[in-house]
């Protein structure tokens, strides 16, 4: 949590120097629910689709912080090497795929890689993981991969973090049902509610969802309630949020409220968490140094192909 | 014996689902029920596991596909009608066909689409989308016009390690037979020169070949001798072949069931002109499906894609020159 924290801090100083083109998103708020999801996973075994606001699930997961830096400042280093951006990355030969703008999309797409194992008689054991925001519930593509999954009976765990305001469009104007989670009774899957403010009760709710999962109980749906904390992008700021929403309940900061609870049950000291942020910092900065200092990509060395075929493909070569 | 066009589809399915593990095929009613149109007949049954109805979801049926060639496997996913896969179009256009370019893992998938128009069937159940996807980075479109093209480019674009749309016709499966499956093998990206010939050449693909050569076959009867191009992919484009073809003719008509506001059609006579105008004796001619919905009845419908009569036409017209 408080890795994507300072680093996300980080990238929106550098977004507002002009160093970051394109845009910066940040997950801030959302990082006790990305974080449990991305700790409950197994790297190496298990699949996770990070969406937008998961840098700390995906730290969690096992993502270097170089990937992000590389990404966001364009070094060909960097899994995406410059062909895209921002959190529009991934790394899907070690089970995290990038994600598409389209919202709903991975969500088949994990289930796929979770149906794959399936055939190849090494499903059992195994969890694949997305993450979705209030708004994405209402695509299509939302609906037919939960669905699919449900038919197919796979371990697939659908955190949804339902930030109150899909871009600018609050709840009210996004769906009709009381909440979001009375859909999973609908499609015949798990479903959990939890505080998304509260890291205690997510990572009990949420790995109890993951466990359950895993042990054969089917696709698990959690819907975390909560506020985000920034605007959409950092070029948004945000101010179609109502001060007594801001004020209110879910407008505390999950960060805090997990320190809280750490020096409560004399889990960390204040100034051991202090240092923690200290080791933090400097970690972030070598990641942005290092970023900065790599190429970025060559339009006159670039191959330009979207295909990984080369043709013609000769006569005697085919088959 | 012979062996249609479908015939050629389901061989080719099976003979993929007994030499490669990684191969499954997913779709609407295709297991036990054998598919819409009985091109996955029997295959659950010989098969068990790796044959698998979809739910009603053309969207999350690639997008599970894109998950699977993630991990390893190599679906064929049978869309029921090409039409439908509009309803899949982000998952191949943005998840399929970006994969590659972005991460550097290319998505090994096919995608049957039943394609073209066959008489009755209306707008919804008679779309040409090829120009569609091959307007798209990161596709590769085929179009198969032979009993033989039907089963080696399923082999050969299974084995392709991009995603591929595999484009169909719905008016070959049955009317279009062959004495056998092994016809000459040509590698994906090179078209054939269907009917040698001196005076034009027609450029066409899919169906539209054969509408081709019966206009051939006419205009033979004048004296003219007409050279027919199957393109079989039309992305890869073999321009190689269409230009050595009008070098030889000097004339060029493209044939397309498409609709005609861009397309195949338009980019064959694009490229022409732009790679080989001084080649050309005429002005280039295109002929295409009618700018409106496919319509339902068989009168409307036969004059609403191009025919021997049409392509006959344009052909005079383009000698006239």
């Amino acid at each position: 949590m408080l890795r994507a924290r300072i680093l996300e801090n980080k990238l929106s100083s550098l977004y507002k120097a002009g160093k970051i083109v394109g845009g910066v998103y940040l997950g801030r708020g959302q990082e006790a629910v990305s974080a449990t999801l991305g700790t409950a996973l197994i790297q190496g075994r298990d699949f996770f689709a990070p969406l937008i606001r998961d840098q700390a699930g995906r730290t969690a997961f096992g993502e270097p912080l170089i990937d992000c830096t590389r990404t966001y400042l364009g070094s060909v280093e960097g899994p995406m090497r410059g062909r895209d951006g921002n959190i529009h990355r991934g790394r899907p030969s070690m089970g995290m795929p990038a994600m598409i703008s389209h919202l709903g999309a991975q969500v088949p797409v994990v289930a796929g890689m979770l149906f794959a194992k399936r055939l190849q008689g090494t499903l059992t054991g195994r969890v694949g993981a997305t993450c979705i925001g209030d708004g994405a519930t209402s695509t299509g593509a939302f609906h037919e991969g939960l669905n699919t999954a449900a038919v197919e009976k796979l371990p697939l765990v659908v955190v949804v973090a339902n930030n109150q305001f899909a871009y600018s469009t609050p709840n009210d104007r996004q769906f009709a049902c009381g909440d979001l989670v009375e859909r999973a009774r609908g499609y015949g899957i798990g479903g959990f509610s939890v505080d998304g403010t509260d890291l205690l009760a997510c990572a009990s709710v949420i790995g109890e969802a993951v466990r359950r999962a895993r042990h054969g109980g089917g696709p698990q749906m959690v819907v975390a309630q909560l506020l985000r904390l920034s605007g959409h992008g950092e070029h948004d700021d945000g101010s179609y949020v109502p001060t007594d929403v801001r004020e209110g309940y879910y407008g505390r900061d999950c960060i805090d409220v997990a320190i809280g609870q750490l020096v409560e049950n004399q889990m960390a000291t204040a100034a051991e968490i202090s240092e923690w942020q200290d080791e933090i910092a400097e970690e972030v900065q070598r990641a942005v140094a290092q970023a900065q200092q790599e190429a970025t990509p060559d339009p006159y060395l670039e191959d330009w192909t979207a295909l990984s075929t080369r043709f013609p493909i000769s006569q005697s070569t085919a088959q | 014996m012979s062996v249609t066009y479908i015939d050629a589809i389901r061989e080719a399915q099976e003979k993929l689902l007994r030499e490669d593990d990684r191969v499954f095929l997913y779709g609407q009613d295709i297991a036990t029920f054998g598919g819409a149109f009985k091109a996955t007949k029997g295959l659950a049954e010989q098969f068990p596991n790796r044959v698998f109805d979809a739910p009603i979801s053309e969207d999350a049926m690639i997008g599970m596909a894109v998950g699977a060639a993630i991990e390893g496997m190599r679906p064929i996913v049978e869309m029921q009608f090409a039409d439908f896969s509009s309803v899949a179009f982000n998952q191949i256009v943005n998840q399929a066909a970006t994969h590659f370019y972005r991460t550097g893992m290319p998505i090994p998938i096919t995608v049957r689409l039943p394609s073209g128009g066959t008489p009755g069937s209306g707008p919804f159940h008679s779309q040409s989308m090829e120009g569609i996807y091959a307007q798209y980075p990161g596709l590769v479109v085929l179009t198969p016009a032979t009993v033989s093209d039907a089963y080696h480019m399923l082999l050969d674009g299974v084995a392709l390690d991009d995603p591929v749309i595999y484009c169909e016709h719905k008016f070959l499966y049955r009317w279009l037979k062959a004495k056998s499956i092994n016809g000459d093998h040509l590698p994906i990206g090179q078209a054939r020169i269907t009917r040698p010939g001196k005076h034009a050449t027609v450029v066409a693909y899919s169906a539209m070949v054969h509408e081709a050569v019966r206009a051939a076959d006419r205009l033979q009867q004048d004296g003219w001798e007409i050279e027919v191009v199957d393109l079989r992919s039309v992305k890869p484009l073999d321009m190689d072949t269409v230009l050595a073809s009008v070098a030889r003719t000097g004339r060029l008509l493209a044939v397309g069931e498409a609709f005609p506001w861009g397309g195949v059609t338009a980019e064959v006579i694009a490229r022409v002109t732009e790679e080989g105008f001084h080649l050309l004796d005429a002005p280039p001619q295109r002929l295409n499906a009618r700018d409106t919905p496919v319509p339902y009845h068989p009168k409307l419908w036969a004059a609403h894609r191009p025919t021997p009569e049409s392509i006959c036409e344009a052909l005079r017209k383009l000698l006239s020159f």
